[in-house]
């Protein structure tokens, strides 16, 4: 099993994506997010907000392409076909809103080898139109070598 | 909103037969293994499976419910992904607080379905206001 650990500390492009109304609105549906704030403008507007809420996990939707342009980077040389998200985390700071447009920055902090398993670790910090930061992602996953 | 130590709660879904369907096309993970039966087959798997950020979602909404439904009440959540989740298939995700201080709250949790557990050691920050 290949290890570039040589790769750790590399970036790839930021990547902007302009947050759609209707997008919140279908993500919160298909993840069962039934708050008002992230369907009903009048109600986010009386909340105060400029449009509607997305909800916390919407984070993977602006993430989620530069992730997998990551994985499919063949310096990094992943075995998909042994790949498995082993973990992930997020850190919340600034709401995001319709409207807004979120840029992402992917870094490589991990590429490691223990008992025959590679693990890797990505961390993707985003930041909205202001330079406020919305989230912080950790993406962990896991290659199993042949023997396993 | 008060938590208290120690207080538990619960949260149940079951996916139905498209949820993966609209889970792809609302996050962009279009992973055959997620959509196409035929597929997940021929690699090996039972059938089609969860995504896993779908269950975890799952998971941030229990938290979310738990702090009174207040959406901006999650700070942070980490999760540990293992079994397969299955379609048509109850999940439980059940949470216990176990610290609250300065307006905070840290809770754990983990989602079940049957005997796999499909998230195990997720913990949570949530504000209480």
């Amino acid at each position: 099993m290949s290890v570039p650990s040589d790769k750790v500390g590399k970036r790839y492009p930021p990547l902007t994506y302009a947050v759609g109304r209707e997008k919140i609105r279908e993500y919160a549906a298909a993840t069962g997010f039934e708050h008002p704030l992230h369907h009903d403008l009048d109600t986010a507007r009386a909340a105060g907000y400029a449009d509607l809420l997305a909800p916390p996990m919407f984070v993977v939707v602006y993430c989620a392409s530069l992730f997998q342009a990551a994985l499919f980077d063949p310096e990094l040389e992943i075995d998909f076909a042994h790949l498995v998200h082993g973990g992930q985390a997020f850190s919340w700071q600034q709401p995001v809103l319709a409207g807004d447009e979120i840029t992402t920055t992917l870094t490589v902090k991990d590429i490691s080898e223990r008992a025959g398993l590679r693990f890797d670790t990505f961390e993707t910090v985003s930041v909205n139109q202001r330079g406020e930061r919305t989230a912080v992602g950790t993406w962990s996953t896991i290659i199993r070598g042949e023997e396993h | 909103m008060g938590l208290e130590v120690g207080e538990q709660f619960e949260l149940r879904v079951t996916p139905d037969r498209y949820t993966t369907v609209r889970y792809a096309g609302a996050s962009g993970d279009f992973n055959p293994i997620h959509i196409d039966e035929q597929f997940a087959l021929s690699v090996g798997l039972p059938g089609r499976i969860l995504h896993g950020l779908w269950s975890m979602a799952q998971v941030a909404r229990a938290a979310t419910d738990a702090a009174g439904g207040d959406p901006l009440a999650l700070t942070e959540l980490s999760v540990q992904f293992r079994g397969m989740g299955r379609l048509e298939q109850e999940i439980v995700v059940s949470g216990e607080v176990q610290a609250v201080s300065d307006a905070r709250a840290r809770v754990k949790l983990e989602a079940r379905q049957g005997d796999t557990r499909l998230v195990r050691n997720a913990q949570a920050e949530l504000l209480l206001r």
